[in-house]
């Protein structure tokens, strides 16, 4: 029942998109298998959003246990981000049947994709480890990252093409944001070579690591500063 | 070293209260805008705490409410950090600070069984080896395949607890788990406890306000008392000197209308006197008291109007006798002539003579009514002012 809906979700979002943006808008008719590599962003976008609210509310949400017995803390944000990762192995489903309707062309660049995925879910667990452990203290946190989530999946290129931006420095920055460079690299590994990838937009100049070590250091920030709250969970929920 | 299980390293817990509690990043910040410092309250709970439990031993902690005995508790258990000091743990502990922890409303009887057991460090095969016997001390068959938010509290909280005990572990930590279930469920968790006490390779914390837990199960007790320790001895001893802790406050109180300590085994009035009586009569009762153990007393008496006592007086100017297990009776004697219409009360005291602590008491132990020929006079005293005009 659950797991229906977290399918029918992105679905529907998916469709709505679709008729907005492709059949009304004429986005992305330079791109080939367009309705594939909207919903893959979407689908990537979405587990995105929803591990990182589940994990902002988790700790607190689990405050009887986190108040009554000895677990280790982070075990609870790591069940959150297990859960959104089932769901996000459902939708991935959904995309290769889209996949396989559109004919899309099976590229040797898709072993790629398991490790972009990885990224996504390093750079969402450094982030749900901060949110989660912030929110002990600061209750509207959960507030200020709905904002800033509906801000990134403006900034970050699901909807549009990469392509429609036509100043290049802006492509650059619009590619440092991690959620982008993965979203785009995952459609470049997985529906079409045609799309920009990091790879040809930094014209493989050093700076186009800078989106790793973002994730990188957040993972490591947020480890350290859930660390560092940990033991005082139990007072503070 | 090998046979103490827990060490408690001059441990001390502080919390931090802030006068104006910022829960959020917006308050953060205007309070960051207004420069003022935030200010906090420290409140000590346990202060430079230091004990030491063997293994094997059946240990109490007792205290009254707000003393910090359950702090100490989820300090042993590892939920709290203590802000000084440290504990050593020498094998491996499980805390039940409370019964069914994790238990989901929402999932039969059954599921919950396997979840808390997970929780409890089991995994499913031996959790389906003990399924039955679980069921069977909680005395549920019936309901297993039942939602749990359809249970009884008691049902609940005997399932938890049959799972409770089934935890394969070298400490355990118990808060408050007894005196759960009926008669029949409390004879087997007795009859656990009876087990425990046994083990010699189980070490068993107790926090509890049951001084006859304390005295039954334990081997040896502490006493917690404004977050340090007062006493560790033996559980006869923790539980009269809480006994006698408990008194000082609970007369101020006035809520229980009667309150022995273990020293006394029975303290009665008897009325000897009409209940009604005029302000010519005498008024005249027996106090009859027993005791546990020989210790010199004297007894107090308060004659009570409205909740105020108009008059107190104690038996010091006499010997009275003080021999374990005899009755005593001691009678009193009050012309009423001072009095005025009114309905009195008598409060009965005994105190322990050497250190005039009171060690039992009884308020409201009898009612008398006191009439006048002067109808229109009111209060207590008989004795009055004069009238003048001016």
């Amino acid at each position: 029942m659950g797991y229906a809906w977290s399918l029918l979700r992105p679905l529907l979002l998916f469709v709505i998109l679709y008729v907005v943006f492709v059949r009304f808008l004429k986005l992305g008719n330079d791109i080939p298998h367009y309705p594939v590599y909207l919903l893959l962003g979407i689908v990537v976008w979405n587990f995105f959003t929803e591990m990182t609210v589940q994990s902002l509310g988790s700790i607190v949400g689990r405050g009887d246990l986190i108040r009554k017995i000895r677990i280790p803390r982070w075990i609870v944000v790591f069940s959150s981000s297990i859960s959104a990762l089932i769901n996000l192995g459902l939708n991935l489903i959904v995309v290769v049947v889209f996949m396989t309707i559109n004919h899309v062309d099976f590229h040797k660049t898709l072993v790629f994709v398991p490790l972009l995925l990885g990224e996504v879910y390093l750079f969402a667990l450094g982030i749900s480890l901060f949110l989660s452990a912030m929110f002990v203290k600061f209750r509207d946190v959960g507030y200020i990252w709905e904002v800033i989530l509906q801000a990134g999946f403006y900034l970050t290129p699901i909807l549009y093409p990469l392509s429609k931006i036509t100043n290049i420095t802006l492509q650059k920055l619009i590619f440092m944001n991690p959620m982008a460079q993965a979203i785009q690299d995952i459609r470049y590994s997985a529906v079409t070579h045609t799309s920009s990838n990091i790879h040809r937009i930094f014209d493989g100049g050093w700076y186009m690591f800078i989106p790793y070590g973002i994730v990188g250091v957040l993972l490591i920030g947020g480890l350290v500063y859930f660390k560092s709250q940990a033991n005082s969970f139990a007072e503070n929920i | 070293m090998d046979d103490i299980a827990i060490k408690v390293d001059h441990i001390s817990k502080t919390f931090k209260l802030p006068h104006e509690k910022q829960t959020s990043v917006k308050g953060a910040l205007i309070g960051l805008l207004r420069g003022g410092k935030r200010s906090y309250e420290r409140q000590k709970v346990l202060n430079d705490i230091s004990f030491e439990i063997k293994k094997g031993e059946f240990f109490g902690i007792v205290g009254r409410n707000g003393s910090g005995k359950s702090t100490l508790l989820k300090l042993l258990a590892g939920i709290y950090t203590p802000t000084k000091g440290g504990i050593g743990v020498n094998g491996k502990l499980t805390p039940f600070i409370e019964l069914g922890v994790g238990f989901n409303p929402e999932l039969t009887g059954r599921e919950n069984v396997f979840l808390n057991g997970a929780l409890l460090g089991f995994n499913r095969k031996e959790m389906e080896a003990m399924y039955d016997d679980i069921v069977e001390f909680a005395e549920i068959e019936r309901f297993m395949d039942q939602k749990l938010k359809n249970y009884s509290s008691g049902m609940q909280v005997r399932l938890a607890f049959s799972i409770a005990i089934r935890a394969n572990t070298d400490i355990l930590v118990l808060d408050e788990v007894l005196a759960v279930g009926d008669a029949a469920f409390q004879q087997k968790c007795n009859d656990y406890f009876e087990m425990l006490k046994k083990d010699e390779q189980k070490t068993i914390i107790l926090v509890t306000h049951s001084m006859d837990a304390v005295e039954k199960y334990c081997s040896r007790a502490a006493l917690i008392h404004d977050g340090k320790v007062k006493l560790i001895g033996s559980p006869h001893e923790v539980a009269n000197q809480y006994t006698l802790e408990n008194f000082d406050s609970g007369r101020l109180d006035g809520v229980d209308k009667e309150n022995l300590s273990s020293f006394v085994k029975s303290l009665n009035l008897k009325l000897k006197s009409p209940l009604d009586l005029s302000n010519k009569d005498k008024l005249a009762f027996d106090v009859s008291y027993e005791l546990n153990e020989e210790l010199p007393v004297y007894l107090g008496i308060s004659i009570m109007f409205r909740g105020v006592p108009v008059l107190e007086s104690n038996s010091r100017s006499i010997a009275i006798g003080y021999k374990k297990d005899k009755k005593y009776t001691v009678s009193y004697n009050l012309p009423l002539n001072g009095f005025s219409k009114s309905e009195l009360g008598i409060d009965i005291a005994i105190f322990n003579e050497s250190k005039g602590q009171l060690i039992g008491y009884k308020t409201d132990a009898a009612k008398f009514y006191v009439t006048t020929q002067e109808d229109f006079k009111g209060g207590v005293m008989m004795s009055d002012g004069a009238w003048t005009v001016k």
